[in-house]
């Protein structure tokens, strides 16, 4: 509490921890209120995992901050959300260059059908830089960063669908690493993968908290715990509770939040 | 009892696969009985090197090289017209508008596949022709530039149609990553689309050709009559589908050898469509592997 008030002195100081931000969002699909109006400050280099039944708008909510929902039929917006103190939803805001800085990380691995080094390469060939040297360098420190180089580097050319799906996502981890977002939100990323797929997937998003904000969602209350320094619990629409993981898994402050994640509501 | 109805309609079911499969077995041996018998007369290494076809005058020549060239000008005009047009509109259902325009559009457009083309034959006579004149002055009154584009405009729903479809079955995982990664609208057609549905695309330009290919009509009423080696399109040409109507139609001798060279000439686009069939029969198995 205490600590939270300093915080709010320096603004400049503020803006620094706190990397994105949302203030009184709400979201429509239609007549239909998915997100009811949250407040929330998510913090720099920290991973913050969201929580919550089906269907209580973590994807929704997730997807605010690199625009993904604008593609949707009926989706409307109210409120504000920030990046480094910057709305996103301002009329200028340019959309292609906000979500070079905020990589995204899909449910089911979705690597294009090219090659492995196309698919680590795209994001720079789509920014016009062609240098071979450049992006050979570039593909093989993504490929080093999510522990997948030593794995491919004799076949760069061979097709990305050829991988395993665990080693599928993590290409498309170093995808989204190549164009150096700061921020990687990720949709249940290891849901659709194997227990040792997944137990690497979260060493990789416990190293990657130096570099980068991650926000993730996630379904399994012991991946939050693993892997998280914040953790979100929504619920209909709502942000009920929100706090250090550590203690919104230990002792939380509201009855919706056990009850969840002991398991006596889905 | 149920039983046995099931057994009648799976009999009944086998037979009018089998009829099918006799009918096609049928025409190619009537098509192959007939084309040896002209083989057996004229050598098959004059009827591909020989440069002039003129199976009806005295002075009797049996190069299919005109008629082939004269197919392959058309069919080229046509692709190279419907192609460009056929997949950009496909890019921009499927890309650019709205959900609802889909529905609309693409019926609309099958209906220039749905129009007789005899009324496309004296469209490409009466109106394309004379208007292509005015910038054109060289160009004959039966030619194949406008027949081919005329062609070209027949075949774009091919074109469109297939590939949208194509375009449409990219699992949208893959626009997702596309625009997550920051592509353009653009980008995200040419660099991800494109290439993801590219063999169902190469299908629908296959099909295309052989449509053009196997089209009779237009290319019957408006690039003439005349056979002739050449790759010019603003002169009168015939194409093997033209001659075949042509001699079909005339007063030619049943069981003559001018009789038979429409079963020749018949044979080399037989061979040709069914080259082409099979090349996008496989290349849509692989395309189906790729996705399922
Ligand atoms: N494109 C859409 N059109 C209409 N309603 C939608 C759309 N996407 C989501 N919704 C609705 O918004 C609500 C929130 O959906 P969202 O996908 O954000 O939930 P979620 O918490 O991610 O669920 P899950 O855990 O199943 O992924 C749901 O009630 C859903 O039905
Ligand atoms: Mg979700």
């Amino acid at each position: 509490m205490v600590k939270e008030k300093k915080e709010n002195i320096i603004d400049s100081n503020l803006q620094r921890k706190h990397k994105l931000r949302t203030k009184g969002v709400k979201v429509w699909y239609d007549d239909f209120m998915a997100i009811k109006g949250i407040d929330m400050n998510i913090k720099a280099n920290k991973v913050t995992a969201f929580i919550g039944p089906s269907g209580c708008g973590k994807s929704t909510f997730l997807r605010l901050f690199n625009r993904m929902n604008d593609y949707v039929d009926g989706f409307r917006l109210e409120g504000e959300v920030t990046i480094d103190g910057e709305n996103i939803y301002k009329k200028k805001v340019n959309v292609e260059q906000l979500r070079k800085q905020v990589g995204m990380v899909f449910q089911k691995p979705n690597p294009f059908p090219k090659s492995i080094f196309e698919n680590v390469a795209y994001g720079l060939k789509i920014q016009g830089l062609k240098d071979k040297k450049f992006l050979q360098e570039k593909v093989e420190r993504s490929l080093k960063r999510v522990a997948l180089w030593d794995e491919v580097k004799d076949d760069l050319n061979k097709s990305a669908l050829a991988l395993s799906g665990g080693q599928q996502q993590r290409l498309c981890i170093a995808r989204a690493l190549a164009v150096e977002p700061s921020i990687i939100l990720m949709d249940e990323p290891t849901s659709a993968l194997d227990p040792l797929s997944t137990s690497k997937i979260e060493e990789l998003i416990y190293e990657l908290k130096k570099d980068y904000t991650i926000v993730i969602v996630t379904h399994n209350m012991q991946q939050a715990s693993r892997v998280s320094d914040y953790t979100a619990f929504f619920y209909l629409g709502e942000l009920i509770e929100y706090d250090k993981t550590k203690k919104l898994f230990t002792n939380p402050e509201k009855k919706q939040t056990e009850n969840y994640i002991t398991g006596r509501f889905g | 009892m149920r039983r046995i109805k099931e057994l009648v309609i799976e009999k009944a079911l086998l037979t009018s696969a089998l009829i099918t499969v006799a009918i096609t077995a049928g025409i190619i041996l009537v098509l192959s009985f007939e084309a040896f018998a002209f083989f057996r007369e004229v050598s098959i290494v004059d009827f591909f090197t020989d440069t002039e076809w003129t199976p009806l005058f005295s002075n009797k020549h049996y190069g299919i090289l005109p008629l082939l060239s004269g197919t392959l000008l058309t069919s080229f005009i046509a692709v190279a017209f419907a192609v460009p047009v056929g997949l950009s509109i496909s890019i921009y259902i499927s890309e650019y508008a709205p959900r609802s325009f889909r529905t609309s559009i693409k019926p609309a457009l099958e209906l220039l596949a749905a129009v007789p083309t005899v009324v496309y034959g004296f469209f490409a006579l009466t109106v394309v022709t004379p208007f292509l004149q005015s910038f054109i002055p060289g160009l004959s009154g039966f030619n194949a530039l406008s027949a081919g584009l005329v062609m070209g405009i027949m075949i774009i729903p091919f074109v469109s149609s297939l590939s949208e479809d194509a375009l449409h079955a990219v699992p949208d995982s893959l626009r997702e990553a596309s625009f997550g990664m920051g592509s353009t609208k653009l980008q995200n057609a040419f660099r991800v689309m494109v290439p993801a549905a590219s063999s169902g695309i190469v299908v629908s330009v296959i099909l295309a050709i052989s449509r053009a290919i196997g089209e009779t009509m237009i290319v019957a009423i408006a690039a003439g009559q005349q056979p002739r080696l050449t790759l010019d399109p603003t002169v009168p040409v015939e194409t093997i589908t033209a001659y075949i109507v042509q001699v079909s139609l005339g007063d030619v001798q049943h069981g003559s050898l001018e009789y038979r060279t429409i079963f020749a000439a018949g044979i080399t686009l037989f061979v040709f469509t069914f080259l082409l069939n099979t090349v996008s029969y496989r290349i849509r198995k692989k395309f189906q592997e790729k996705y399922e």
